[in-house]
């Protein structure tokens, strides 16, 4: 019975492995594939996905047109589990995609893993020299960014209105006039901010001119002072706003429960559809001095190719065309993308004006995560924002916190 | 002779249903926790290189490792204590009350059961919510963060597993307790037990069998917890106060495909849990009967 229990026990405690086997890459066919079949792609599921599948199918009806015997097989993955189909495909060549969209964050571990294909040679010299900064790793252009995501300063133009305010024109304006509001509207919070919204607070910290990857130096202390001042019972009480993520954030200021937040130009739809519409306005975050720009985390996601592609000929075409500047325009019409090649953002800004303060933010220069596969492990370890709720909890002091920090970012990147 | 040739055929066929569920996992396991093993390993981009005991020292070296692992034992301690009474009292409960109310605990009991563990954390996230919580709205405690605080933080994840694990415990005993003859707690009523004696004394020890499955389950299962610490506190609570080593383990090697060191979390854990399990056998041995 004795023995039998511990069976039982050991049957409970059972911890599943993989096994340790490599799979050898099978590269990528030297002629370029197959001319006809079917090509893969995989793109990220949106949460309102109609509009993009919209122009997602006009650009395969025309790519079918002008390649006779393809079809093209569109699977739209969730962005929650996206790591372990990347890795699934990494695996087992004979299931992977030939295009794959992914988040420009993810690319260095991606890269490291051995996963995409050198695309220098198809993309567009009319790229940005920051989106193609963001998809370059170790030198060689691993994706074509396909668009960009910033954030900058939403405020609600009725509250500041009504409390007679001037918008902020430098970071200290920004809390000064957050604490103005919450005295006289102690109803609202000033300046929606949360612990674990590492973009916004990231602005602050390079706007003092620190970086991620000096997080113990002393610029990068105050400008994690700044944010984490105002996560301060006088705009953000630490209760409520200690653990906030990037999208609460949203919530609130749609909501109507907070009078100014960071949110990226990919979030209009959701505070059009709050009680806020209508009723704000977005200029850049301002930065230390009055006149600059706070810069900004240069979000968006590149299209690739598989190294284990079977139709890279095709995978090429169909990228070139998703990434025209004709598709990059519909993708801002349908879902608010920004555009990476300059001629399709130039188009976009003379039609809309709404995308004016984004395209100055991204003009005035953003900055990136690390490019490093160690990346990921900070990520997943959540520790930039366990440095940020240290400090808004009073567990930590900035100096502390940051440390601690600056030591795991150490231990993490790789060089 | 013969009769032992027979016992090892017998048991030929469980040992190699074992051998291919345990033996080789746990193998591959300790492999893995021996080698720097991460994705770029995995998919072939670069060779898979062996590190000896790197993997522990990093872990055993790290003092986050040592708190969670504090935080882990004091957690898992207090949920086995409160899931065994609230399962042991409402077993007892059970053989007290007629027909129609044990039948209402029971459903009540197995529909609390069968909630998927996922939804059960959501749910119990959504009744003490902040702003919108159904709990602060009856409390009047509008704005107040139940998750803010490590203790209240624990003590609600703490409850919100409690109420998923005891009716298992409550089922087992209760069949154990139908179990036990009619006569025998008669016989002790008569010499003159109180109930609460009678419960102690003629109940628990001819439950003894029962009752060493039932803590060993529940000291396996709330060691390991993941789900309800990993929704309810969003993946470790306010900088990562509420971590346990399971969502430890998660965060620090498998989302961040170290997967050695994944491995070397898990063979640590998997000795804990077989030290704590034998000496717990060992100690119910010495003071009684055998099992």
């Amino acid at each position: 019975m004795r023995l039998r229990l511990a069976t039982a026990a050991a049957l409970a405690l059972t911890l599943t492995a993989c096994a340790p086997s490599t799979s050898s890459p099978s590269g990528t066919p030297s002629d370029g594939g197959a001319r006809t079949g079917t090509l893969k792609v995989w793109l990220f599921d949106e949460p309102n996905r109609a509009p993009k599948e919209k122009v997602v199918q006009e650009a395969v009806a025309e790519f079918t047109a002008s390649h006779p015997g393809t079809s093209v097989d569109v699977q739209y993955i969730a962005v929650d589990t996206r790591s372990e189909r990347f890795k699934g495909a990494f695996n087992d060549p004979g299931s992977a995609p030939d295009v794959v969209e992914y988040g420009n964050t993810d690319l260095p571990e991606y890269a490291a893993a051995g996963g995409l294909a050198d695309v220098g040679a198809i993309a567009d010299a009319d790229l940005t020299a920051d989106a193609r900064a963001s998809a370059t790793y170790e030198g060689t252009l691993l994706g074509v960014p396909w668009y960009l995501g910033v954030r900058a300063l939403y405020y609600r133009t009725d509250v500041f209105q009504e409390l007679g305010l001037k918008v902020p024109a430098t970071l200290a304006e920004v809390t000064t006039t957050a604490r103005t509001i919450r005295t006289k509207k102690p109803e609202l919070f000033g300046l929606a901010v949360g612990g674990k919204y590492t973009y916004a607070a990231m602005p602050f910290v390079w706007a003092h001119g620190g970086e991620i990857t000096d997080l113990d130096s002393a610029p990068a202390r105050a400008g994690l002072r700044a944010y984490t001042d105002l996560i301060k019972p006088d705009n953000c009480p630490p209760q409520q706003c200690a653990d906030l993520t990037g999208g609460k954030t949203v919530d609130l200021f749609a909501s109507g429960k907070a009078a100014m937040g960071i949110l990226g130009n990919f979030n209009r739809a959701a505070v059009d559809a709050g009680a806020a519409k209508g009723k704000y306005a977005v200029v850049p975050l301002p930065g230390v001095t009055a006149g600059s720009v706070a810069p900004a985390f240069a979000g968006g996601n590149n299209l690739g190719i598989m190294k284990n592609a079977q139709r890279p000929a095709l995978a090429a075409d169909f990228l070139t065309l998703l990434a025209s500047k004709k598709y990059q325009a519909r993708m801002y019409d349908a879902m608010g993308n920004l555009p990476t090649l300059k001629s399709a953002s130039d188009e976009v800004a003379g039609q809309d004006p709404f995308v004016k303060p984004f395209l100055d933010t991204i003009a005035a220069g953003t900055k990136f995560v690390p490019l490093d596969p160690g990346w990921g492990k900070i990520d997943a370890g959540a520790v930039l924002p366990t440095m940020i709720e240290k400090v808004a909890t009073g567990k930590a002091t900035v100096e502390q916190a940051t440390a601690d920090a600056a030591q795991q970012i150490d231990a993490a990147l790789t060089k | 002779m013969r009769s032992r040739f027979t016992a090892l055929w017998l048991l030929l066929p469980a040992a190699l249903v074992l051998a291919a569920l345990f033996a080789y996992p746990m193998y591959q396991l300790g492999l893995i926790s021996v080698l720097d093993f991460t994705q770029a390993q995995v998919s072939g981009g670069q060779p898979t290189r062996f590190v000896g005991l790197d993997n522990y020292t990093r872990l055993l070296g790290d003092g986050q490792f040592w708190s969670v692992l504090l935080a882990t034992v004091g957690f898992a301690a207090a949920c086995v204590i409160a899931t065994l009474a609230v399962g042991a009292a409402l077993a007892v409960l059970l053989t007290r009350v007629s027909r129609i109310p044990r039948l209402l605990l029971s459903l009540a009991a197995m529909a609390a059961w069968a909630v998927p563990a996922v939804s059960g954390s959501t749910v119990w996230m959504f009744l003490f919510d902040t702003d919108l919580g159904f709990v602060n709205q009856l409390l009047g405690l509008d704005g107040y963060n139940w998750f803010y605080g490590r203790y209240t933080a624990f003590a609600l994840v703490g409850a919100a597993v409690v109420w998923a694990a005891f009716p298992f415990v409550m089922v087992t005993l209760y069949a154990g307790i139908s179990a036990i003859p009619g006569s025998v707690v008669e016989a002790a009523a008569l010499d003159g037990a109180s109930t609460w004696r009678a419960f102690w004394q003629i109940i628990v020890p001819m439950l003894r069998p029962v009752l060493a499955i039932v803590v060993i389950q529940s000291i396996i299962w709330d060691f390991k917890i993941f789900t309800q610490i990993y929704v309810m506190t969003r993946g470790g609570g306010l900088a990562g106060q509420n971590l346990t080593l399971n969502v430890y383990a998660y965060q620090q090697a498998f989302a961040s495909s170290e997967y050695g060191l994944g491995s070397a979390i898990g063979v640590v854990m998997m000795l804990i849990l077989l030290a704590v399990t034998l000496l717990y056998l060992r100690t119910l041995r010495r003071s009684g009967e055998p099992l």
